[in-house]
């Protein structure tokens, strides 16, 4: 069934082909070669163009990845320079669910192939990087994408024609000058370009991506290591025992990412360096701006650092030895000491020089600068149809979430990919119904195994699209919840009856670079203080009608979304294990029961079949169990242990108090609240 | 506001009585000798004197209540004294002992009645027992449903009566009662009762509260006839019996032609709603039933008027046709346009219920427990977490075994979730079904916990729990529909051994197939054996039975027969081929159904309805079956098995197509003893059976109850029948019509959230630098472990919507009150 709608959609797309080619070749400067159509063009073999390009084979899409070199994931075959991996890979949890283990497996990439998995990889709990390079490329010819190796794309440019999907083609020219037209450019190029803060003395400096990586060559030696990410403490861990001490600075004060829930600041697993410095060795953490800085080198090679203003006042061609140090002026300046080498560890940006001007696409604002500027559905604000994929699309929640990591990206490319397909191929976004008794266990079930909530907090939601009069509802899996005022676009699906949004969350003021999340009392255990919880746990948003764009936009500040009607937090759990019946799932019911205002519970069919002969009316989970002869009958322990909790009649013995004595029966089953009120009062004035 | 105008309310009450009642300005309890005791007596006058011996300490706790009694009973013109024994004034009422001390009431200087002073336990008791003794002519004790029915009977067209549950003689409801008694006791006839039997037997299940029901006995003219009964749904003190009393006594609908803002009533002033039905000229009578009818349901709970629009200048909504008021001062009326009475009084009913919920609010009374669990099957699950299942006698599939277990052999496989109830629910009957079925099955139990293996699940096309598929033989899975209980999966497990329709290959073994003797084994599991008569020729048809069989597998056995020689069972069974045979075995009936153009869908239908009994015994597992037929339900309840009399006179009608219009069927308690609930439902005590009733469940939710003094008989039935379909007939009880609710209210996190809010920036203001920084941190913990003290705010959705944000928001929840 799946290849014969592929079928069909390729037919008309072969015709439009041949129409857009067509004045292309008869009017346009010979060429040594005719561009090669293809509807999605993939840039970047790594990690999130092996994943796009997973999609696209699998919805049976023209798609190709371009790839300079010769097998796929480069960058991991250069870097980290020291070869160990901080992304973790934890082969065991302790539970066979798939999905839920994902949120534990920090390298693999999503496939229908469970021998993919990154655990069959390495067995190091911070693997390899060699390990990722050759799971790439197993990734890769496993699953047969259409990667084309050994090819540059040198430049990108646009060609307008209004029968495009986007009303222009993106035309890529390689490194042989064959031209590539392309109707959708996903853009997974990765951050490549070393980041280099240009300032006095900077040629002294070494990079990151060349420095030395045997200890051997630090042996005895002052290092300065200018940066405060993990590659400079990554570095540092690595020479730490060798040199005579290491100083490290930067603009802003160390970031922790135990402190920040953010797993591009500092690791644990790099900061020796944090532990030295703190235990009185000679190893220092230094705080200042870069920019402000010269470095100057004097006749043994050693290199001091001064100031940038200090250079400009003498005279450039003088000696280093006659150029003003600081601690001329201030004899207790920190970095008086000499340097025998300083190393550059700045990070690195988004290579923007291989896209022409008229693709628009711009650098992100003042913290997001090395990326490239997207929406929230990751498409670039400056040309329809070109999305940016993988670690450049981190703009989008750069020290927020996981979306600059495989982690996080292998679900906003998904993400993504179902955009497209609604988009172009109308294949509306995957979602399942159920009646709305269905409604607890389903949000229950996501919030329990779901990886791409669990990773990608508050950027990927779950909706929950509620059906009329609320008696179902379609279930939405991982929607960019800050495209909800375009959900309808976005997925067509409809929701006009409400909605639901369930999305993970850290307490509001629980992550910060110096925040101590360690206190005292930091995890709440009652339900109604929930809202209070600190640890990642789910948070549902109920909205009788979708946002408009304004109120996503103009939402209240530290709110991932516009004010809802009602909102609900499942306590935090030390194990994130979100299935106890009383401390969990109850209060969810009681929300999701408010919220539309029905009861929720489930009944056995004995209360079904009472309730349809003494009400009008049936509970939802009647109606749609015991009235499509799907009721739940049960067994006669528990039904004694409903007689015994007091929600449950013996039916058997009433009418017969009398006899037995007994007190409390006939009051005991109150569980419909206001119709049996009202049977008694229409008795009453009878 | 409600307690507002309960204080104006008090002022009112007090003034009544202080009018009413001679007044004593002597409040304190006076300590006189006998003899001058006796002197003090004034013939007609009551008076409460206690004797006792001098000093003694035990009696001062009975002394204090005593003395607190002493105003009350001035108020109603009782006097109370102490006398104080001496010795040398010997009075018999002076006991012999010390502790044999007793209070002595008088009328003049008549000895009305003795109490041991345990009986006066308090000052309630005292004024209780005082009162009770002095109106033992206008307040009868009774202890009987019978005495209550003559009582009734007796003061038909005569009086009203006021009929009172309290738990106890001397309980403050008690004392409730007997002060209003002394007010209305001449107006009113006042009962009392302590008897529990007696109040359920009026059909209150709940005996722990005082009750106070009205009789409006006065109007009934004809003795066959029953008063009608009010029940007063607030706490029995004296200010809400007067206030009831108030109401029942104010005209049932008051005619107005003026602005509802203006109009004042007693209901008003009583802290009571209106509600006014807007009339106008054409449809005057009308209206005033409607209105009458709306008034009788909201007796004590709101007054309502008739407001004649074509005579009033105010200006009302064209639409609206209910205009609801408030009792408090200063709410604007409310224009609705309701086309129910029941949504009318659900309307009057939810503001009473806004009310108590604001009322909690004010005095911070205790929220109900939201942490307590109400779902019936979460919480049966739970309490048997601790039991052992032989889950081993059933396979647990994973990932890597589903494949090759289900190709290798014939499979059922329960999809369930370890963590939701339901499905652990039916796991338990699962395991019963393994049981049962050990080592006799060739088809393998399975089950896949979707907790571990979600992939395989969602592969397996399970996004809902619990479910139950069969694989065999390599087919499409097959997926089970029916009820979640081993009876029916039984069935369905059983019926699939065979394959559906059977090929049956000769006449001798058609016959066999149809006497039941071919599956005997199997028998019990199909009540209907369908047999496919068709020509070798007759493809097509062929193929739609095959398919139709294919269908109905596991719910009925099917088999088919077209050999050449199809002819001798077309002629024996008088079918004109294709025809379908039906043999009910249990019935030893075999009846013939002509086939000819009809599609899988319709033989569908077909086999569905002959499935379906003339005259069933309704059961919890039958019932949504014949719900389907959308027909009012005639349920003959037997305690037992059935009165042959009873089944032949509804089989009779039956035939006679009397029944057309209704599902005749029977309910036997014995084998469903949940239609005891049905029965208090209906009628509130369990009546004489066998019982026969009509319930239109689709249409309108009356319920009403063959005259259980007339035999169940063909020609009663029949002319009750027909009273009935003429509208002649009065219900026995409505079936409440409402929507399920949610049956307790959410956490308000928002409010919450905004509470905590609004505290915060005016200390952000203040704050700069870092360190202070990290003392809002240690000052917002220390926040958090207060706001754990505060009353957890628990309001319905509705609530969260006034606590506005959104102009949107506000707008849509006055269109939700307009549409109510």
């Amino acid at each position: 069934m799946g290849l014969s709608a592929v079928a069909r959609l390729w037919g008309p797309l072969g015709l439009l082909l041949t129409f857009a080619l067509h004045p292309a070749l008869c009017l346009g400067p010979v060429q040594t070669s005719a561009p090669r159509y293809r509807d999605y063009c993939v840039l970047g073999a790594g990690p999130a163009g092996l994943q796009m390009a997973y999609f696209l084979q699998r919805a049976g899409r023209n798609y190709a990845v371009f790839e300079r070199a010769p097998r796929p994931g480069s960058f991991f075959t250069r870097y980290p320079r020291h070869r160990k991996l901080i992304s973790i890979n934890k082969r065991h949890t302790g539970k066979a669910n798939a999905e839920f283990n994902l949120r534990h497996d920090w390298n693999s990439l999503l496939s229908h192939d469970p021998r993919l998995l990154f655990r069959h990889y390495s067995r190091a709990y911070f693997p390899d990087a060699g390990d990722m390079v050759r799971y790439l490329g197993d990734f890769a010819d496993r699953l047969g994408l259409h990667v084309l190796y050994n090819t540059t794309i040198a430049h990108v440019t646009l060609d307008k024609d209004p029968q495009a999907w986007n009303g222009h083609y993106f035309i890529l020219t390689d490194q042989m000058g064959h031209a590539h037209r392309c109707s959708v450019l996903l853009v997974a190029t990765g951050l490549s370009v070393p980041n280099q803060v240009d300032f006095p003395g900077s040629e002294y400096v070494e990079g990151y991506e060349s420095v030395s990586v045997d200890p051997k060559d630090f042996e005895g030696q002052n290092v300065l290591i200018l940066g405060r990410g993990n590659s400079a403490f990554e570095t540092a861990e690595n020479i730490l025992g060798v040199t005579n001490f290491i100083h490290m600075l930067s603009r802003s004060r160390v970031r922790l990412s135990w402190a920040t829930h953010y797993v591009g600041d500092l690791r644990a697993i790099n900061n020796g360096l944090l532990d030295t410095y703190q235990l009185k060795s000679l190893d220092g953490l230094l705080e200042s701006d870069l920019t402000d800085l010269a470095v100057v080198k004097d006749r043994e090679g050693k290199f001091h650092i001064t100031l940038k203003f200090f250079l400009e006042e003498g005279n450039q061609s003088a000696d280093a030895d006659a150029i003003t140090l600081p601690q001329d002026d201030n004899d207790n300046f920190a970095m008086r000491v000499a340097y025998d080498r300083v190393i550059r560890c700045l990070g690195w940006n988004f290579d923007f020089s291989i896209f022409n001007k008229s693709l628009r696409l711009s650098s992100g604002g003042e913290f997001s600068k090395k990326y490239p500027l997207v929406k929230a559905s990751y498409e670039s604000k400056g040309s329809r149809g070109l999305f940016v994929l993988g670690t450049a699309s981190h703009s989008v929640d750069y020290r927020k979430s996981a979306g600059g990591f495989i982690h996080g990206f292998r679900y906003t490319v998904r993400a993504v990919h179902r955009l497209l397909e609604q988009r172009h191929h109308d294949v509306a976004w995957p979602s399942t119904e159920h009646p709305i008794s269905q409604l607890t266990s389903s949000i229950v079930r996501r919030v329990n195994e779901a990886s791409g909530l669990y990773q990608m907090f508050g950027v990927l939601a779950d909706i929950v699209l509620l059906k009329e009069n609320t008696t179902a509802f379609e279930y939405l899996e991982e929607f960019p919840m800050q495209m909800l005022a375009q959900l309808e676009t976005i997925t067509g699906r409809k929701a006009r009856h409400g909605l639901f949004v369930i999305n993970m969350e850290y307490g509001r003021n629980f992550s910060g670079p110096d925040k101590d999340v360690f206190f005292y009392d930091r995890s709440v255990g009652h339900t109604e203080d929930a809202w209070q919880s600190n640890f990642l746990h789910p948070v549902i948003y109920y909205y009788r009608h979708l946002p408009t764009e304004q109120e996503v936009r103009f939402r209240p500040a530290h709110w991932a979304l516009p004010r809802p009607t009602a909102i609900h937090h499942i306590v935090e759990d030390f194990l994130t294990d979100w299935t106890a019946p009383v401390g969990h799932i109850l209060p969810l019911r009681r929300f999701l029961e408010n919220c539309l205002d029905t009861d929720l519970r489930s009944f056995y069919a004995e209360s079904c079949f009472l309730f349809a002969l003494t009400h009008q009316k049936l509970p939802p989970f009647c109606q749609q169990g015991y009235l499509r002869t799907q009721g739940l009958v049960g067994t006669e322990s528990l039904r004694r242990h409903g007689v015994e909790s007091g929600l449950l009649r013996d039916y058997a013995t009433v009418g017969r108090r009398h006899e037995d004595g007994g007190r409390g029966l006939l009051g005991g089953f109150q569980a419909p609240g206001p119709p049996v009120q009202a049977l008694d009062s229409n008795k009453e004035e009878l | 506001m409600m307690s507002s105008s309960f204080n104006k309310f008090r002022v009112g009450i007090s003034f009544v009585m202080m009018s009413i009642f001679y007044k004593s300005a002597v409040d304190s309890l006076s300590e006189l000798s006998p003899q001058k005791y006796f002197s003090t007596l004034q013939p007609g006058k009551a008076s409460l004197a206690y004797f006792c011996q001098a000093d003694s300490p035990r009696t001062s706790i009975f002394l204090e209540e005593l003395n607190e009694a002493v105003k009350p009973l001035q108020d109603y013109g009782i006097s109370v004294a102490k006398v104080n024994c001496v010795k040398e004034e010997t009075s018999r009422y002076c006991g012999k002992e010390k502790d044999l001390m007793k209070a002595y009431l008088f009328r003049g200087n008549i000895l009305l009645r003795e109490f041991p002073t345990d009986t006066l336990f308090d000052v309630n008791a005292i004024v209780a027992h005082v009162l009770f003794a002095l109106l033992f002519n206008e307040v009868k004790y009774i202890t009987t449903l019978e005495d209550l029915q003559n009582i009734e009977n007796a003061l038909k067209g005569k009086a009203n009566i006021a009929f009172s549950y309290v738990r106890a003689i001397g309980t403050p409801e008690h004392r409730a009662v007997m002060e209003a008694a002394f007010v209305y006791g001449t107006t009113y006839k006042f009962f009392l009762t302590t008897e529990t039997a007696l109040l359920e037997s009026i059909g209150t299940e709940d005996i722990e509260n005082a009750h106070l029901y009205f009789f409006h006995c006065k109007q009934v003219l004809d003795l066959t006839e029953q008063c009608r009964r009010t029940l007063m749904e607030w706490p029995l003190t004296t200010l809400n019996i007067h206030r009831f009393i108030k109401t029942m006594e104010a005209p049932l609908v008051t005619e107005v032609a003026e602005d509802p803002q203006q109009v004042s009533t007693a209901h008003l002033q009583l802290g009571l709603p209106l509600v006014f039905i807007v009339s106008q000229q054409a449809t005057y009578e009308a209206d005033r039933r409607t209105a009458e009818w709306a008034a009788w349901r909201l007796l004590g709970k709101a007054g309502v008027l008739l407001l004649l629009r074509d005579s009033l200048e105010a200006d009302i909504p064209q639409h609206a046709n209910v205009v609801f008021r408030r009792a408090e001062e200063g709410v604007p009326v409310e224009f609705l346009v309701l086309h129910d009475v029941d949504l009318i009084i659900s309307r009057v009913e939810s503001n009473m219920h806004d009310e108590e919920i604001q009322e909690d609010e004010d005095e911070d009374m205790e929220s109900p427990d939201m942490d307590i669990q109400d779902d019936e099957v979460a919480e049966t699950v739970y309490r048997d977490r601790k039991r052992r299942l032989p889950l081993e006698l059933t396979v647990e599939l994973t990932e890597e075994t589903f494949n090759e277990t289900v190709v290798a052999s014939d499979s059922i496989v329960l999809f369930y979730a370890g963590w939701q109830a339901v499905s652990m629910a039916f796991l338990q009957s699962y395991i019963d079904l393994a049981i049962k079925l050990k080592g006799t099955s060739t088809m393998l139990l399975t089950r896949v916990n979707c907790a571990d293996w979600s992939d395989l699940c969602a592969k397996q096309n399970v996004t809902e729990f619990p479910v139950v598929k069969m694989y065999k033989e390599g087919k499409n899975p097959v997926s089970y529909t029916g009820m979640l209980g081993t009876e029916d999966l039984l069935k369905f497990i059983q019926l699939n051994r065979i394959s559906c329709p059977v090929n049956i290959t000769s006449v001798q073994e058609a016959e066999e197939y149809l006497s039941g003797e071919l599956y005997k084994d199997l028998i019990s599991y199909s009540s209907v054996l369908v047999l496919g008569l068709f020509s070798p020729n007759m493809t097509t048809a062929k193929e739609d039975f095959t398919e139709a069989g294919n269908y109905l597998k596991g719910c009925v056995i099917t088999g088919i027969y077209s050999e050449e020689d199809v002819l001798i069972l077309s002629n024996k069974y008088a079918a004109t081929l294709p025809a379908l045979l039906l043999a009910r075995h249990k019935e030893g009936k075999i009846e013939s159904i002509p086939l000819a153009n009809s599609h899988a869908q319709d033989i569908v239908q077909i086999i569905t309805n002959a499935l379906l009994e003339t005259f069933p015994e309704i059961t919890v597992e039958n019932l949504p079956i014949y719900l389907r037929l959308q027909k009012p339900l005639l349920i003959l309840f037997s305690d037992g098995s059935i009165n042959p009399q009873c089944k032949k006179a509804i089989l009779t009608l039956v035939k006679e197509k009397h029944l057309d219009s209704l599902t005749p069927c029977w309910l036997n308690l014995k084998n469903t003893p949940v239609g005891r609930g049905i029965l208090q439902a209906y009628f509130n005590t369990l009546p004489p059976l066998p019982l026969l009733v009509v319930v239109s469940l689709h249409s309108g939710g009356q319920v009403f109850a063959f005259p259980s003094d007339q035999a169940i008989t063909e020609q009663n039935l029949l002319l009750w029948l027909k009273k009935l379909e003429a509208g002649l007939e009065s219900h026995i009880t409505i079936l409440p019509a409402g929507e399920w609710k949610p049956p307790l209210p959410a956490y308000d996190f928002l409010s919450m959230m905004d509470a905590a809010g609004s505290q915060q920036p005016t200390r952000r203001e203040a704050l700069c630098t870092k360190e202070m920084d990290a003392q809002e941190n240690d000052k917002k913990h220390e926040d958090k472990s207060a706001s754990r003290k505060e009353p957890i705010e628990t309001l319905r959705i509705k609530h969260w919507n006034r606590s506005n944000w959104f102009k949107e928001g506000e707008k849509s929840f006055r269109h939700d009150n307009k549409e109510l």
